[in-house]
């Protein structure tokens, strides 16, 4: 997170108003900053803490919103479906097998063109069952039309609610938006963060104000069912406003800056990226971990640098394209793997840099799947297969980064 | 007054599904938004860009209409909006895929109408069994055969279902009795909270009967008893139709193909005794006959 000065607030005032609070409450008291007509959620770990605080918001009086206890997940975001078409702004979060039961809803409230917020505490799929953090259960949903932003810190997580609203609700985007963080690593943790208020948000993001609601006074027919005539089009539609929230989220991530001096990169973000010749690519909280790693490695010589993906989709081509074009080598490390081919951001990248001049080695590595830590010495493994990629050619072009071969 | 469903829709001739949604309607007013499933009436109703709905109307996905019902509703209430919000969904959507999210909107006792126009079988995808579907029916999924009578599990009971959620207000109805349909409507709105009425609505397609007797079958199965009118309010039984002729249900069967195997097959009378039996416990259980009438015993 790099700090933008801002004329009224020096960093010594910034630090006086941070609190120390868990993850999951400082993006409760984001929500709660926008205001949502109606929260609909169903429990499940490790996502559960960000609506018992905004349960506790509602019962003590200082958030206004209907709160459904709802029976599922699929009922949650069902709900906000039938909400949003009622004008309402509305918030919800989940994880893992929750959001893969509002799998069918998902596509359904991003094709219905609903801006939809929620938060998914990014955690793994069973079976095996596990609770811990990786991102295969939102990597599963890239296709559903969802815009994907993932954060790297709490502050970040809590950040990108008003910003989510502001991408979502603009009349040319339409879309809901998931904001990604990693489940107990960011939900859970204590930090220090600089809580937003209800005025200050107010100043940022508009009121939700939609064309198209269900009103008795004007009747509109939601949700027709479209023949092969008009389904490609309502498609396009859909793909069209994804590009254009490309330059939708960088603007709004400086418009949020400007208001609140915090800039957290707009669809992607570099660190010590200039003269990189080694160029990790990667998303979510391991980007902390990779930083202190890149300056320890630059102490020693290595021209390491890092790439950070904020916005998964829309995928940004053009943004990766031009803060690759110099590298000598690229690794990605990825919290999911496609089975059956390889991890889903390492497809992603190479297809983004197939038509273009820069033919350098691409590789990827799965790693800290089901919350297994990913460590210095991982990251710096990491690095030494990239140089021997660029020096001696690709041996694999994917790896399962800390592979207990004695369990195989 | 202006049908609020308005012609030209694509539902089959004979279909009872668009009368009672314009019953409904009549009932409920302008001042309605509807949410359907996906099914027969959102299909027949919507296709992109045409609609017939002259009320607000919303179609999610298959299984969730009771959910976003509750969405609106709750936006609703917080915008100080009084609009009534129906559902109006089939028997598939209602007794089986959809049965999670009906229970959690009961649940939470949001002020929702929720009306199952149920004619006993996923007809959309044709004429498969639901746990609508009655004993001895023939359906594409339940098909008569050499050793088959059709379908095997009695009806599900969704409005007991709904009564044990402490439904304030459940009711029955049949599209045959549309004074009485309307009547039902008007008292789900004005008792708050959650309401649920099942109406039997014939489908000419799956039931297979003579066109233009869409009614008269649906007037068939309350005299026979084998669709009791009834209505609970706050969990206790608060009116029946009476029967002052109770009809034999071979009246009912012999006008639709679905039971033409019953005709037919060796040991049919006996699966006709047993959905007599059913009839009867109706009569019973819910006292439809007048005291000292007597059923009528012959065909006519």
């Amino acid at each position: 997170m790099k700090m933008i000065a801002k004329e009224e607030l020096s960093l010594k005032e910034r630090m006086a108003r941070m609190r120390v609070v868990e993850g999951s409450y400082a993006v409760a008291h984001a929500v709660k900053c926008c205001s949502p007509d109606v929260i609909s959620a169903y429990p499940i770990t490790p996502q559960t803490h960000i609506v018992e605080h905004l349960s506790q918001f509602v019962a003590d009086g200082e958030l206004d919103s209907e709160f459904l206890t709802v029976d599922s997940e699929f009922s949650a975001m069902s709900s906000l479906v039938g909400a949003s078409a009622a004008g309402a702004r509305c918030y919800s979060s989940t994880t893992s097998q929750g959001l893969a039961l509002m799998w069918e809803v998902l596509y359904n409230a991003a094709g219905m063109r609903l801006p939809i917020v929620m938060t998914v505490a990014n955690r793994a799929l069973s079976a095996p069952l596990n609770i811990w953090n990786d991102h295969q259960d939102s990597v599963g949903a890239r296709d559903s039309g969802w815009i994907q932003l993932y954060a790297e810190d709490v502050q970040e997580a809590a950040d990108a609610i008003p910003q989510a609203y502001k991408i979502a609700e603009d009349p040319e985007i339409r879309t809901p938006v998931m904001v990604c963080m990693d489940g107990f690593i960011l939900t859970h943790v204590y930090e220090p963060v600089e809580l937003l208020s209800v005025e200050e948000v107010e100043r940022f993001l508009p009121p939700y104000r939609p064309e198209h609601i269900l009103d008795p006074e004007n009747p509109k027919t939601f949700g027709a069912f479209a023949d092969p005539s008009y389904f490609t089009e309502l498609r396009y539609m859909q793909w069209d406003a994804h590009r254009r929230a490309l330059n939708k989220i960088e603007t709004v991530a400086r418009e949020f800056a400007e208001e609140f001096g915090r800039w957290y990169g707009g669809l992607i973000d570099t660190y010590r990226a200039d003269d990189a010749e080694v160029m990790i690519v990667t998303m979510g909280s391991v980007i902390g971990t990779i930083k202190d790693c890149i300056d320890v490695m630059r102490s020693e010589g290595m021209k390491v640098g890092l790439v950070k993906i904020r916005s998964y989709r829309p995928f940004p081509t053009e943004a990766l394209r031009k803060a690759l074009k110099d590298a000598e080598v690229v690794a990605v490390i990825e919290k999911d793997v496609t089975v059956g081919n390889e991890g889903a951001l390492l497809t992603d990248l190479k297809a983004a840099l197939y038509n273009t001049p820069t033919r350098i080695p691409v590789i990827g590595f799965p790693a800290g799947l089901g919350g297994r830590d990913i460590t210095v010495r991982d990251i710096r493994r990491v690095v030494d297969r990239a140089i021997a990629a660029r020096d001696r050619g690709i041996e694999a072009e994917m790896e399962f980064l800390s592979l207990r071969e004695d369990l195989l | 007054m202006e049908k609020l469903l308005a012609p030209g829709h694509r539902a089959c001739a004979g279909c009872a599904m668009p009368t009672v949604i314009n019953l409904v309607l009549e009932a409920a007013g302008p001042n309605t938004i509807v949410a359907t499933p996906t099914g027969c009436s959102e299909v027949t109703t919507t296709p992109y860009p045409e609609s017939a709905w002259r009320v607000p109307w919303i179609n999610s996905l298959f299984e969730n209409a009771a959910a976003v019902a509750s969405g609106i509703e709750s936006a609703l209430k917080h915008f100080g909006k009084n609009h009534n919000v129906f559902v109006i969904a089939g028997d598939g959507s209602t007794l089986d895929i959809g049965m999670g999210c009906i229970s959690g909107m009961f649940d939470r006792g949001h002020n929702v109408k929720y009306v199952c126009y149920d004619n006993e079988a996923y007809m959309n995808t044709g004429v498969q069994r639901s746990s609508s579907t009655p004993p001895c029916t023939s359906t594409t999924t339940t098909p008569s055969g050499k050793v088959s009578f059709g379908n095997p599990r009695p009806k599900k009971d969704m409005p007991a279902i709904a009564v044990a959620h402490r439904v304030p207000y459940v009711a029955t109805a049949s599209v045959a009795y549309p004074v009485d349909l309307r009547r039902k409507v008007r008292r789900a709105i004005s008792i708050p909270g959650p309401a649920y009425i099942q109406v039997n609505a014939p489908c000419i397609t799956g039931w297979s009967f003579e066109a233009g007797t869409t009614v008269e079958i649906a007037r068939l199965a309350v005299e026979t008893c084998l669709w009791p009118l009834y209505e609970y309010v706050n969990g206790e039984l608060a009116g029946v139709k009476k029967i002052h002729v109770k009809r034999p249900v071979e009246d009912y069967l012999k006008a639709q193909g679905r039971y033409r195997h019953l005709f037919r097959m060796k040991g049919g009378e006996e699966m006709i005794r047993v959905l007599q039996q059913l009839a009867d416990e109706n009569a019973r259980k819910f006292g439809l006959l007048y005291e000292g009438d007597v059923a009528c015993t012959s065909g006519e």
